[in-house]
């Protein structure tokens, strides 16, 4: 048993839905009791989709468990596949029904349905919403493509030469629910059609399980989000020689890494980029004057393996922050996590336990956190500006304007919105100068609307010290310390508090004093 | 049971309209109350004993709030809880000590059952009282079923509600005990008004405060201000306490016919009551005026949700001027809801349960101006040209009394005018 208070990932049967949803063509069967639908919402309000998700719920009651609650999902079945008509039907389970064991991927097949049926084994009690996506789109990619196998056209990338057509690739991974997917995949296609590279099929968004047919016609498959498509990228490597493109786009350089990989594989020139500037603003924005203050800012990132890599790298070389703390909830790719940690000298933090992210965000003391929805709640804890950067999403994050992550103008918008919660450069000034303004006070950040609590960040901050070694309670800090650490401007006061008191207990000083302070910041510019 | 809520004297409905289906439901379970009840008493948390799903559906309901001290959270069961590998009552006690060390502050738990937790038959009801032992005064620990095979949506109020009668201290005073979440200005606009008739002894359940729990006992009237607590009742009516028997405090008729019925119970003489009454009623009937005339005439679909439907229907009907469609409930209390359906039109067509594929037929056919249904429905209907009201919203908005019998019109004209007020050309 596992105490939760916030959950990143769903069930693996909400990643199944997730695929359904996403595609066209397809209809989901789940045995699931009443009031699992909830997971509608998530496709009609934070996706905001006008219709309804193509899943069919047995939703059986208690009084349904003295019955034949077998022959509930062999009518569901019946009924659904009647009113819909799919072109493929997935059968599956939510965690209650996996406890029954009714076999309805069994059941289904039984039936002889006269289409494809996809049995999904999706155990709800170890694995997540992630990986159930993933299964999935593998499983149901593999049972339509079963009949194409052995594959033996099995072709290298630059066949397209040899049929004289342009070059054409795969998208693999978009999703719903998935952050921003629906405008990087229209950022993607464009910078692909600069390069004269035409996209075959994208799946699952948007598929239908003909398109998905398709497939093995791509000369190449770029893995956009490997949480969802990577599996699937490797079964096709594998059973049709297909090269898989690993790069994500997030970042200006990224994004010209994910160019010459495309095009190396393709065996087309690389083109010059040297002129980025122009492709994307962010570059110029971030070396105009006004970005100096941002030289050095503490960044703590958290959220799912693809998005935390790639902030991690945008934020340290691209926006000159310092990366204080990178993690991820993704297990599945923890070791790419770890090794992208090393390169920052972190040890990464992969955990699925939102109260451990909230303990290392508070340790790191940084000055903007990176994360999902559930680093809001901790960053509101501990008084700290944050930007999303990843799934589980909310609903504001779904937004109506074309806000892409990945490519040239994902990198602007990535700028605005990493930007946006920190204080700004003037009011950052004279809130360091001056005190005892009566609007603008300590913590006060004017161009949000209200200001953050001032002191909150500072008295959590100090409780976790306490937790976290008794020697904190000997340590005092006498009123001419307490004064001078009030004048350190805000943001950074949670980290001067830590080093001071560091300092001091390496040197056994039981008393803080402001000269003690003093000493300890001149030790920590050395 | 000792007394039966239904009075002898009301007519009770023959129903010859009641469709009973079966089928897919798109209905919350009763995890959901959790929403709401979480506010009314903060110092309480609610631990869902459960899967991942349980987690995933209350934060999607409520994670659009920010917390910086979540009020509640699941135990997730994981193989080794299944398998039998680990106690599941030790892992539990493990779980709820690592959350009250966390949150000391906490003064009634609730352990929430839930669907995994029910079929694999694992007693909270002897874990709650285990911990309660274990933590002797200092925290309370209650147990109820929010789980989806056994309740739907607001039934998890009636059954956190019921978890909490056997701790009610006795007391046979006389007194009136409003029952059901009440908005807190809605409350004290009732209270107010209770002591306008010399009722001054008026309790709620449930309080503000966990622990500050209302008495119960011989001399005790219960109201209920919600139409989904039959299960409560019940049990306040085994402690020996009277039910007042009244329609629903929604709309004008339902609010005064609600006081009254208590005043009466309390022997106010009339004359007082109508002192008191008939001011409200003649404010509540202009400001509702407005709305009645968009509202006129309109004709209304009800898909289950909430049970509120039918009092709902019944002041729409009556008060609004609107045409019911069709009233699809979750369920029916035929003995709590009787004083209500006696006032709904004859012939007014009800469905009990849901198939919801038949039931999307029959709005498609039916075309009508407005239909109630939950979230799951409402954006997928509103792209079909139906216009909806999103049917949850209502369990969370002050809406019980004559004051504000024109806000909840106003819920229902809302999205109509929108739909005319929106010009793209």
């Amino acid at each position: 048993m596992e105490l939760t208070l916030w959950t990143y990932e769903g069930p693996p049967h909400v990643g199944a839905m997730r695929i359904a949803t996403s595609m066209e063509g397809l209809h989901y069967i789940l045995h699931a009791p009443q009031g699992d639908t909830y997971a509608d919402l998530l496709f009609t309000m934070i996706e905001r989709s006008d219709r309804r998700p193509p899943v069919t719920y047995t939703t059986f009651q208690a009084r349904d468990l003295g019955g034949d609650t077998a022959d509930l999902v062999k009518r569901s079945i019946a009924e659904a596949v009647n009113r819909f008509q799919p072109e493929t039907l997935l059968v599956g389970e939510s965690c209650t029904a996996e406890l029954i064991q009714d076999q309805p991927g069994a059941l289904a097949s039984g039936m002889n349905l006269g289409i494809p049926v996809v049995t999904l084994d999706l155990p709800a009690y170890s694995k997540k919403e992630n990986w159930g996506a993933a299964e999935t789109f593998y499983q149901l990619v593999r049972t339509l493509l079963k009949s194409e196998l052995p594959y033996s056209k099995k072709q290298k990338p630059s066949q397209w030469r040899v049929e004289k057509r342009r070059p054409r690739v795969n998208l693999l991974g978009p999703s719903l629910l998935g952050f921003r997917c629906r405008d990087d995949i229209r950022e993607i296609t464009i910078l692909l059609a600069s390069l004269g590279i035409e996209v075959n099929v994208v799946a699952p968004l948007g598929a239908k399980p003909s398109d998905l047919m398709r497939l093995p016609l791509g000369d190449l498959n770029i893995c956009l989000y490997p949480e969802v498509a990577a599996p699937l990228c490797n079964w096709l490597e594998r059973n049709f020689g297909m090269h898989i493109v690993r790069t994500i786009p997030i970042g200006i350089g990224a994004t010209q890494a994910f160019i010459e990989e495309v095009c190396t594989l393709l065996g087309l020139s690389i083109p010059l980029v040297n002129n980025i500037q122009q492709s994307s603003r962010m570059p110029w924005y971030s070396q105009s004057v006004d970005s100096t203050y941002l030289t050095g800012k503490r960044v703590f990132i958290f959220g799912d393996a693809t998005h935390a890599i790639a902030a991690a790298r945008v934020a340290s070389k691209e926006l000159g922050f310092q990366v204080v703390g990178l993690g991820t909830y993704s297990r599945e790719l923890a070791r790419e996590v770890r090794s992208a940690a090393e390169e920052f000298g972190l040890e990464a933090l992969i955990t699925d336990n939102y109260l451990l992210v909230e303990q290392a965000m508070a340790e790191a003391a940084p000055e903007l956190v990176l994360g999902t929805q559930m680093e809001r709640h901790s960053a509101k804890r501990l008084g700290i500006p944050c930007a999303v950067i990843s799934a589980p999403l909310h609903v504001q994050d779904v937004p109506a304007r074309y806000s892409p992550q990945m490519g040239w103008e994902g990198a602007s918008v990535i700028f605005d919105s990493w930007v946006h919660p920190l204080m700004m450069g003037l009011e950052e000034h004279l809130i360091g100068m001056f005190r005892h303004d009566f609007e603008f006070v300590d913590g006060h950040l004017s161009h949000l609307e209200g200001a953050t609590a001032p002191d909150q960040g500072l008295k959590t901050t100090v409780q976790t010290t306490k937790n976290s070694s008794n020697s904190a309670e000997e340590l005092m800090w006498t009123s001419s310390g307490e004064l001078e650490l009030s004048r350190i401007p805000f943001f950074v006061r949670g980290k001067v508090r830590k080093n001071t008191e560091a300092f001091a207990r390496e040197r056994g000083i039981s008393e803080i004093s402001d000269e003690v302070l003093y000493e300890a910041k001149a030790h920590y510019n050395r | 049971m000792t007394v039966s809520p239904v009075q002898s004297g009301i007519n009770f409905p023959s129903l010859p309209n009641v469709r009973k289906e079966n089928g897919q439901r798109e209905v919350f379970c009763g995890l959901t109350s959790i929403v709401w009840l979480h506010r009314r008493m903060p110092d309480a948390f609610f631990l869902v004993v459960g899967s991942r799903t349980c987690a995933h559906l209350i934060q999607s309901a409520a994670g659009v709030m920010i917390f910086a001290e979540p009020r509640f959270g699941t135990a997730i069961l994981g193989e080794r809880d299944l398998a039998g590998i680990a106690d599941a009552n030790e892992e539990l006690d493990r779980v709820v000590g690592d959350l009250l060390s966390r949150r000391p502050e906490i003064r009634t738990l609730f352990l929430v059952g839930s669907c995994p937790s029910e079929v694999i038959k694992l007693d909270l009801g002897k874990a709650a009282e285990r911990l309660n032992t274990r933590y002797n005064g200092s925290v309370r620990v209650l147990n109820y079923s929010g789980s989806g095979i056994e309740t739907t949506f607001t039934e998890g109020e009636d059954q956190a509600l019921h978890s909490m009668v056997p701790l009610l201290p006795s007391s046979d005073e006389d007194q009136l005990l409003i029952v059901g979440t009440l908005a807190d200005g809605v409350e004290e606009r009732f209270k107010k008004l209770f002591h306008r008739f010399g009722i001054s002894n008026v309790h709620s359940l449930p309080p503000r405060i966990s622990t500050d729990l209302p008495p119960i006992g011989k001399g005790t009237r219960i109201l209920l201000a919600q139409p989904f607590l039959s299960v409560t009742a019940r049990a306040l009516i085994s402690k020996g306490a009277k039910l007042i028997n009244s329609i629903y405090p929604l709309g004008v008729e339902g609010s005064a016919q609600w006081m009254m019925e208590a005043a009466k119970a309390f022997g106010v003489n009339t004359h007082q009551v109508e002192q008191v009454i008939s001011p409200l009623v003649n404010r509540g009937r202009i400001a509702l005026a407005p709305f009645r005339q968009q509202l006129q005439g309109k004709r209304i679909f009800f898909l289950p949700d909430s049970q509120l439907e039918i009092p709902l229907a019944r002041f729409l009907c009556r008060e609004c001027g609107m045409n019911l469609v069709e009233v699809g409930v979750p369920y029916l209390d035929r003995q709590i809801m009787a004083p209500e359906l006696a006032l709904l039109p004859e012939n007014t067509v009800i469905s009990e349960g849901q198939h919801v594929e038949y039931q999307l037929e029959r709005v498609r056919s039916s075309f009508p101006d407005l239909v109630v249904c939950g979230m799951g429905l409402a954006n997928p209907l509103e792209a079909e040209g139906i216009t909806t009201k999103w049917s949850i919203e209502l369990v969370f908005s002050p809406i019980h009394g004559c004051d504000q019998a024109a806000d909840l019109a106003e819920l229902f004209t809302r999205p109509l005018s929108r739909r005319s007020l929106l010009r793209w050309e």
